[in-house]
């Protein structure tokens, strides 16, 4: 019986998610080709007024631009599942071993994001839920305020400019260094543009969790536990953060699946070879086969982070697991 | 319109912002970098880093056209002719040329001792595979209907070309040292060349990581004199302002700006020599006089008295730039005072617009892309506040580049401020708009028989002087009827760091002059 439940759970939530994916399919293939231009007009601008029309059917069928769009579709569609992603004619490397380069990038800039925004968001929320409404709580909803309303485009080319200006030292004007390759210079280059990111990000999981603590703090067992003298440090970390964690969770999850997402802005002003930029140049240059693969596997990391999430409820919350 | 990818990826104000925050604290001092440091013992002229916004967007060189595309496919290939500094035609692999006495034969000489990169010779058979496949509508070449003329090619023997013509051509010399037209080995395919390019060039594909960087190595078996840098890295830094802090940390010795505020911020934070280059592009407010209003030739003069073009330059480009006329190459170069309004006068447009029957005004829409290049929606507000004085309300439309683009090529538009790439001979940069059997004439929207006729003139003579008085006929003909009204060329800024010697920026936008430079 409770494998049943237990698969047609999965089930669910399988048939939910590649629903999800194909409807993300369909429109984003939409969307490209509602953008005026095709990958003709991309390469050549206006030159291709100067085609012969003999000229503009042989580049056509060479981008498969020649194709009724259904055909064009279920190619695309039939194709993901052999594993061809698609071909960069602009990089000429296949969509697969662009991601295998880019997405890497991202993964790691989104972890350590993430990090950093948890480390800079949780103890300010539970410092400024310590006290409401007095110094120091203004003071994190002040820093709260800054982090949503700076735009990381001010913040990131600012810090860049001011690093550059008084320490000489811009690590992403040099080439850009794999985790792998030269773990140091990676990580010179990673922590700026994550610093900025986090600044933003902390701000909103800073307000979760302030709301959070605020509200398991007015419980009834938090007050029993008081008045049987649990020390308030344990009160603190044990009793009121442990049921906190539910929506700082939701909270990080949601925006671990954004930064999954790439951070376009930071990418392009960090000179971060991630998915953001991959997907921005695909656009640019009308590649429909790099834009409708990157997304959808974007789309996919979106689900899996979310599946992630809520098998991190059952870990936190022993009574999600009850159920 | 010029293709420049390298403007279009955040808004001008990203730019703006940045240099305004390295402009607030510019007082470091560049420190030394390891990339630009050979190893040692090394008999070396450097590694010189370029910092760039846009990696190429493809490896072919028959099919490059975007800016920072073409200036690597410059330095990879060779083509028969070449541009020096001044942008005459100088010889390159033909090494010289004969032209037959009805100028219906054109025999070139090629220099010996070329060889690819790969240590394959050059001979006359590549060159005849390379002209006829760029004229063959199969390939795609963007550069086939300029080698129109060209009836057929053959190959005496290893080291002579001979062109026959079907109707002199002089600009014939002049499209073939364009980069469109490069020499590519018989052997090679699309298909190769995008993955490794094989040119005559002075320099090589070391290495090449998408979205990152493209390293050029030196060339040995390049026939003219050896580049001096050992390699010349071109690293994608998408946005200008992280450029300027890569200059001043010292990681980027050169980059090609076209912001005067980016260079600005490069001079004073990154202590960078600039270099002023005046572009033969010309911005431009394209009237489409098949339109509405716009077929009567008083509402375009009208529109042209009301436009200061001083005052779109000073307040769209900080006064950076030279107002123009149409023609723009050096040796053709129109006087831009040579026009019905060679200074603003509304009392002229208003005489203008009551000759038309239009005293009480009319309104003019007007497209413009947003992003392509810095300054150009700056532009079509600084024309609209001044037509409005002139009781000509301009409706503003700003499209998406690839919009733009779109409607551009269908003529689909009543007043476009555009961007036009020009070209160092005058045929090639305007026959294809304003003659008739033109490819982008239904863009340009004017022709006329005379027009035609002073083209094919043009194209046919051999004679420098008279070529610049057809020209200049030209040019006061397009300027006479208010075909379009030509506003400004503008500046590229070369900004490099005081280590680096020997460049020598072009109006053409070329980066040729990197076999020249060093590094120290």
């Amino acid at each position: 019986m409770l494998t049943r439940i237990v698969h047609s759970s999965i089930t669910r939530r399988l048939v939910t998610a590649l629903g999800t994916l194909f409807g993300v399919a369909v429109l984003v293939f939409i969307m490209l080709r509602a953008i005026p231009g095709d990958q003709v007009t991309a390469q050549f601008g206006i030159e291709s007024g100067a085609l012969t029309p003999a000229q503009r059917a042989a580049l056509e069928s060479y981008y498969g631009l020649d194709q009724p769009l259904l055909v064009q579709f279920f190619s695309w569609l039939g194709n993901l599942f052999t594993g061809n992603l698609g071909f960069s004619a602009r990089a000429h490397l296949s969509v697969a071993e662009l991601t295998a380069q880019s997405l890497p990038v991202t993964v790691e800039l989104a972890v350590i994001t993430i990090v950093l925004s948890l480390v800079l968001g949780v103890p300010l929320g539970m410092l400024s839920a310590s006290k409401p409404n007095s110094a120091r709580d203004g003071l994190g909803q002040v820093v709260a305020l800054a982090g949503l309303s700076i735009p990381a485009f001010l913040l990131g080319s600012s810090v860049m400019a001011w690093v550059a200006t008084f320490w000489g030292q811009n690590p992403n004007g040099q080439a850009f260094a794999r985790l792998t390759d030269n773990p140091m210079l990676n990580l010179q280059q990673m922590i700026l543009p994550a610093g900025v990111l986090a600044f933003g990000i902390a701000a909103p999981i800073m307000r979760t969790t302030r709301t959070a603590v605020l509200d398991i703090r007015a419980k009834d067992f938090i007050r029993t536990a008081r008045a049987k003298g649990v020390p308030k440090a344990r009160i603190q970390m044990r009793h009121i953060l442990t049921n906190a964690l539910v929506p700082i969770t939701t909270m990080t999850g949601l925006q671990f699946g954004y930064l999954l997402g790439g951070a376009i802005v930071i990418e392009q002003i960090f000179s971060l070879p991630g998915i953001g930029r991959q997907v921005l140049v695909g656009i640019e240059q009308k590649e429909y086969a790099v834009v409708q693969s990157t997304i959808l596997i974007i789309a996919v990391c979106f689900v899996l982070v979310n599946l992630l999430t809520d098998m991190l409820y059952r870990v936190i919350d022993p009574r999600v697991r009850a159920l | 319109m010029l293709i420049r990818t390298h403007k279009k990826h955040l808004p001008a104000a990203v730019a703006a912002i940045g240099a305004l925050a390295v402009l607030a604290g510019c007082s470091g001092t560049p420190s030394s970098t390891n990339s630009s440091t050979p190893p040692p013992g090394t008999s070396s002229g450097g590694n010189l880093v370029i910092g760039v916004t846009s990696d190429v967007d493809t490896l072919f060189p028959w099919k490059a056209t975007q800016f920072n595309t073409v200036n690597v496919m410059q330095v990879l290939y060779g083509t028969l002719t070449e541009y020096d500094q001044d942008l005459n035609v100088v010889p390159g692999i033909a090494e010289t040329w004969d032209v037959s006495d009805d100028r219906l034969s054109l025999t070139f000489h090629l220099r010996s001792g070329v060889k690819f990169a790969d240590g394959s010779d050059c001979d006359s058979a590549d060159v005849k595979s390379s002209l006829d496949k760029i004229r063959d509508e199969a390939t795609a070449a963007v550069a086939r209907s300029q080698l129109s003329s060209i009836e057929s090619v053959e190959a005496p023997d290893a080291a002579t070309i001979v062109l026959a013509l079907t109707s002199p051509d002089a600009g014939l010399l002049s499209s073939l040292a364009s980069i469109n037209t490069a020499i590519l080995s018989s052997d090679d395919t699309e298909e190769v060349l995008n993955e490794t390019p094989n040119g005559t060039g002075p320099f090589q594909l070391k290495e090449r990581k998408p979205s990152q960087s493209l390293t050029l190595a030196r060339n040995d078996n390049y026939w003219g004199d050896k580049a001096k840098l050992d390699t010349v890295e071109f690293r994608i830094i998408p946005d200008e302002t992280s450029i300027v802090t890569a200059m001043q940390s010292g990681n980027v010795q050169m980059s090609v700006f076209d912001d005067p505020l980016v260079a600005q911020s490069a001079a004073t934070s990154a202590n960078a020599t600039i270099q002023e280059q005046t572009q033969l592009a010309y911005h431009v407010l394209q009237l489409n006089a098949t339109k509405g209003d716009l077929t009567d030739i008083n509402v375009r003069l009208a529109i042209q008295c009301a436009i200061d073009r001083q005052q779109v330059l000073d307040s769209a480009a900080l006064g950076e730039g030279q107002v123009t006329g149409p023609v723009t190459s050096p040796a053709f170069r129109s006087d831009p005072a040579a026009r019905p309004c060679p200074e603003r006068d509304l009392d002229k447009a208003a005489e203008y617009l009551g000759k038309a029957g239009k005293a009480d005004g009319l309104t003019l829409k007007v497209m413009v892309s947003s992003g392509e290049y810095a300054t150009s929606v700056n532009e079509a507000q600084s024309i609209q506040a001044q037509l409005a004085e002139a009781k000509i309300t301009v409706e503003l439309e700003v499209l998406e580049s690839g919009a733009y683009v779109d409607r551009w090529l269908a003529a689909d538009f009543d007043a476009a401020v555009a961007l036009n790439g020009g070209r160092p001979d005058p045929d090639q940069a305007y026959s294809r708009y304003f003659t008739s059997t033109g490819n982008l004439n239904a863009v340009a929207g004017y022709s006329s028989p005379e027009l035609d006729d002073l083209f094919a003139k043009g194209k046919s003579s051999d004679n420098d002087a008279e070529r610049k008085q057809i020209y200049n006929q030209i040019s006061n003909i397009l300027e006479d009827n208010a075909v379009w009204v030509w506003l400004f060329t503008s500046f590229t800024y070369t900004a490099t760091t005081s280590n680096v010697q020997g460049y020598i920026p072009m109006a053409n936008d070329s980066m040729q002059y990197l076999r020249t430079t060093s590094i120290n």
